[in-house]
């Protein structure tokens, strides 16, 4: 395979720049937004049509049920976060640009992969990260099968969330399943741009 | 089980303080504060979600759920929880919860696995609130594009494995 050139001088500034400023910039978020007002909205509806239809009895059963369960998650989702903090400050980013960008091939594919699987926190540390790849110079293969892995079988995300709503067996059967798609995804990704789709724009 | 995980998870969350503080006090002071709020910030909403999806799968009629996303829904089936997944709102909490309110209510397994992939990978608000601002947004225009197909191979995936 030949060499490719190196990358232009604007790329390699954008690289330092990440390097002096490691921590990615935090959203500020409000404890309560839109989506969780209808999803609230949405609850309190079907807990007043569970109380007028089937009784006090049955919807504190339902509840206390429910509270149980909120109790059970509190303890998962306080790791997950402080999980996501510390990653966010203590990843080597340039290690990780030199093993998933352009020249990494179907090795990098599923290295990015892979960390999709391990680097846990919500979107709030994702998103970011992925960003700096592609800034440090990961190609968008690479930062798809990344992205595409966290969501579908990132360890915390299972764990913390979806584990309490639908138990193991479920949870295991849905991730086997869900193995070879970050790679599938990231070689869509790859065929797309061989196939002319342009995904740095201007400066990037 | 639970006692498992929780355990297997702080001893990740300590071993990734104890490196922390081996680099600085600040740095250790600044994870355990950061992450700290976001599980201030994210209390109310899994509150809600959590309690509410008991709610919603018992409000929920099943004789409505079954013929369109149950078992025998087949195909069907997970192109409509595809599409749901697509169109619903919300954090972390949110999709999973629908989807176990459904597959309480008699949802079939691969069209509830076809809806929580879907609503992970390209639910529209969260590609709006959260990969657009941070990331070129050509690059996640290419992510949601190729990412069409994976809920389809999800469920069939899932539906070739066969249940353990």
């Amino acid at each position: 395979m030949p060499r490719l050139p190196l990358p232009p001088l604007r790329a390699r500034t954008a690289r330092f720049i990440v390097l002096i400023k490691p921590v990615p910039p935090r959203r500020r978020r409000r404890a309560f937004d839109w989506s969780t007002a209808t999803i609230a909205v949405l609850a309190f509806a079907a807990a007043v049509t569970v109380y007028v239809r089937d009784g006090r009895e049955h919807f504190l059963t339902i509840l206390f049920g429910d509270l149980a369960l909120f109790a059970e998650m509190l303890p998962k989702v306080l790791a997950g976060c402080l999980i996501g903090a510390f990653v966010t400050l203590l990843l080597p980013r340039e290690l990780v640009a030199r093993w998933v960008g352009h020249e990494s091939g179907f090795a990098g594919l599923l290295i990015a992969a892979f960390f999709g699987f391990l680097l846990p926190g919500g979107p709030i540390t994702i998103y970011p990260v992925a960003g700096a790849f592609l800034v440090m110079g990961a190609d968008a293969g690479a930062v798809v099968a990344f992205i595409v892995s966290w969501t579908l079988i990132g360890y915390t995300r299972a764990l913390v969330w979806e584990l309490p709503f639908f138990g193991a067996d479920f949870v295991i059967w849905r991730i086997v399943a869900a193995l070879p798609l970050p790679i599938v995804a990231g070689l869509l990704a790859r065929a797309a741009v061989r196939a002319g789709f342009e995904y740095r724009e201007g400066a990037q | 089980m639970t006692l498992a995980i929780n355990v297997l998870l702080w001893l990740v969350v300590g071993t990734l303080a104890f490196i922390a503080s081996m680099r600085g006090r600040v740095l250790l002071n600044e994870g355990s504060r950061a992450g700290a709020m976001e599980f201030i910030l994210l209390l109310p909403r899994i509150g809600i979600g959590v309690v509410g999806s008991g709610f919603v799968a018992e409000a929920l009629p099943n004789e409505w759920i079954a013929p369109w996303l149950g078992p025998e829904s087949g195909f069907f089936g997970v192109v409509i929880a595809t599409f749901g997944g697509a169109l619903t709102p919300g954090g972390p909490v949110v999709g999973f919860s629908i989807g176990a309110a459904a597959l309480k209510s008699g949802a079939g397994a691969p069209q509830v696995i076809a809806y929580s992939t879907a609503w992970a990978l390209y639910a529209i608000h969260r590609l709006i609130i959260w990969e657009v601002p941070m990331m070129p947004a050509r690059v996640v225009w290419l992510r949601a594009a190729v990412s069409l197909p994976l809920p389809f191979m999800a469920a069939a995936l899932a539906m070739l494995l066969g249940r353990p």
